[in-house]
């Protein structure tokens, strides 16, 4: 597979994501980011004596819709667990989590390429807080993330490598935020990832597996995962047990380009579950079930499906267009619009979503920039009218999210209306072939594909608003006359 | 006492994170030992066809409305703190790596 040597790498992901509560798991303070440190916290997400958990309504009900979105059962009772260990963010002393009773036992994520993930379980927990490491002679400790609603997404060991794993979470993340259950703003930390890694002789049974920690962005998952195949192949193929990969954590190190083992302390993972006393078992009713199979959208794979078959659009676009759902609304809206499913698809990812990330823009995503599906469905009309040209609308795209002004306004305001003046266009042409008698010397003597840096040219000197194919047909003329 | 028994005690008190004083070893191995004995008398009770009881109490579905609540001012919160920087706790430093254990 995308082992080397004939080695063959067993890939399994544990996600965790946030729920987007407004308040936390088991009680009534806000659930949010960039807040002063332990502004954001109660006596129960603090672990104070005699503090009682009572389950929020909305966690389970969007937990439950992430698990029918993944196309998960929903189990009808599932129970909460107590994970006990130390550390500094954790105030209680353990964590409520869930072991024996998920309420997610099993569900599968579709990737583009049509391979099947299983999800070997999803469950309920809570977040422990956070703890800072880097700022002086102490850790310091913020309990705001304390009791933020998490699912645990953990998948079976059927991905196959490090590109398996980026479009397993790719899809994943699509299918979340699609669902409308978590923001999945790895940034943020609301979607937060470990990986576990082994390889082997393809029909060997498993071998060691590691845990690789500390991976906070797609790409950084990719580079841990290959960084650690070639790791582990390289110790097994040096031959010498002694250096053979031991089950171990490794935090990666973004800089350095490499791992580093973690822990690996004795009874670091004797977490002496039990039973959690202060909260009953929950019950999921077919009601609720019902009620929240009923929010989850379509998703992105239905999406990408109906693109191709309904629109005429490639698979490629389609991925583009469907990977997140700000930009696939985005698109259908535009389509409603305008008609024209491929110009508007066109339009989409190359300009749009090129001012999207745009660095010297001040917007993070779609919703921030001040462009409207209106805006792009009035271009395509503007281009179809041939009213505007096509390398002029590139143009009017960026004036309408510079200036925050309609396409009318931007193609008036910015003299983009295509010129239809014979006469315009003519002085254009001329002053170009003045400029450049070697070009016109080419063309003359047969290359007639030399004319495009004509065209080019005068294009350019018309501000784009000259139409293009009347520029060719004067320029030809021009040329063929000896002009 | 046996060897395993003190080290089951040891071991129990590591990770409970618990300092015991010369002699407590042996006391809590004796202990230990009563109360495994106790456990071991109830798993000799045939339980089959009974559902698994994890509380006293048969409510199920105790839900709160995702409602916020005013939780405690950052000072009273921080009163008891060990020490304070800038808002947060501060403790030793420990860096485990793993903060986010999930």
């Amino acid at each position: 597979m995308s082992a080397p040597g004939g080695w063959e790498a067993v890939v399994g992901l544990e996600v965790h994501c946030q729920l987007r509560t407004a308040t936390k798991l088991f009680c009534g303070c806000r659930n949010a980011f960039g807040e002063p440190p332990n502004t954001l916290c109660c006596e129960v997400c603090t672990g104070q004596p005699g503090a009682l958990p009572v389950l929020n309504r909305e966690a389970l009900a969007l937990a439950v819709r992430a698990a029918l979105a993944l196309d998960g059962e929903v189990a009808g009772r599932s129970e909460f667990d107590r994970k006990n260990y130390f550390y500094c963010d954790l105030p209680k002393g353990y964590q409520i989590t869930q072991l024996a009773h998920p309420f997610c036992p099993g569900a599968r994520v579709e990737l583009p390429s049509g391979e099947q993930v299983r999800l070997t379980r999803i469950h309920l927990e809570e977040d422990a807080g956070k703890a800072v490491h880097d700022r002086g002679a102490r850790t310091l400790v913020d309990l705001n993330r304390a009791g933020v609603p998490l699912i645990e997404i953990v998948s079976e060991p059927d991905l196959a490598g490090a590109d398996e794993a980026h479009a397993y979470l790719t899809e994943l993340k699509a299918i979340l935020q699609y669902a409308g259950v978590s923001d999945c703003d790895m940034e943020k930390g609301s979607l937060r990832c470990d990986v576990n890694v082994s390889v082997r002789r393809p029909g060997e049974p498993l071998r060691t597996k590691v845990e690789l920690k500390n991976l906070n962005s797609f790409s950084n998952v990719k580079a841990a995962i290959e960084h650690e195949i070639a790791r582990q192949v390289a110790a097994y193929e040096a031959g010498d047990p002694a250096g053979f990969p031991v089950q171990e954590t490794r935090g990666w190190d973004d800089r350095a380009r490499t791992s580093r083992p973690q822990r690996g302390k004795e009874d670091a993972d004797d977490y002496r579950y039990f039973p959690e006393p202060d909260l009953p078992p929950v019950e999921v009713s077919a009601e609720l079930v019902e009620r929240q199979r009923g929010f989850v959208p379509e998703l992105p794979a239905a999406r990408r499906r109906r693109y191709v078959a309904a629109f005429g659009l490639s698979e490629y676009d389609a991925g583009v267009l469907t990977a997140s759902r700000d930009v696939s609304d985005f698109f259908e809206r535009a389509v409603q619009l305008a008609g024209e499913p491929k110009e508007v698809a066109n339009w989409v990812t190359n300009d749009v979503l090129r001012l999207v990330a745009d660095p010297d823009l001040p917007h993070a995503d779609l919703g921030e920039l001040p462009l409207r599906p209106g805006d792009v469905a009035d271009l395509v009309r503007l281009v179809a009218a041939r009213r505007v040209s096509k390398s002029a609308g590139r143009r009017v795209l960026r004036g309408v999210v510079e200036r925050g002004a309609r396409v009318e306004d931007v193609v008036r305001d910015l003299g983009l209306e295509q010129v239809d003046d014979a006469d315009a266009i003519e002085a254009w042409c001329r002053a170009v072939l003045a400029e450049r008698p070697d070009v016109v010397a080419d063309v003359r003597a047969g290359k007639r594909k030399a004319v495009g840096a004509l065209i080019g040219a005068v294009m350019q000197a018309s501000g784009g608003s000259a139409d293009p194919g009347r520029v060719r047909a004067t320029l030809e003329r021009l040329i063929d006359a000896g002009a | 006492m046996a060897q395993d028994e003190r080290e089951q005690v040891e071991r129990v008190a590591r990770l409970a994170r618990l300092e015991l004083e010369p002699g407590e070893v042996e006391r809590l191995a004796g202990s230990f030992e009563r109360i495994l004995e106790a456990f071991a008398g109830l798993r000799e009770l045939d339980v089959g066809g009974l559902a698994p009881m994890t509380g006293p109490c048969e409510r199920t579905d105790v839900l709160r409305a995702d409602e916020p609540r005013p939780g405690l001012p950052p000072d009273e919160l921080l009163r008891r703190a060990p020490e304070r920087v800038d808002g947060f706790f501060g403790v030793p430093k420990t860096v485990r790596g793993a903060e986010d254990d999930g």
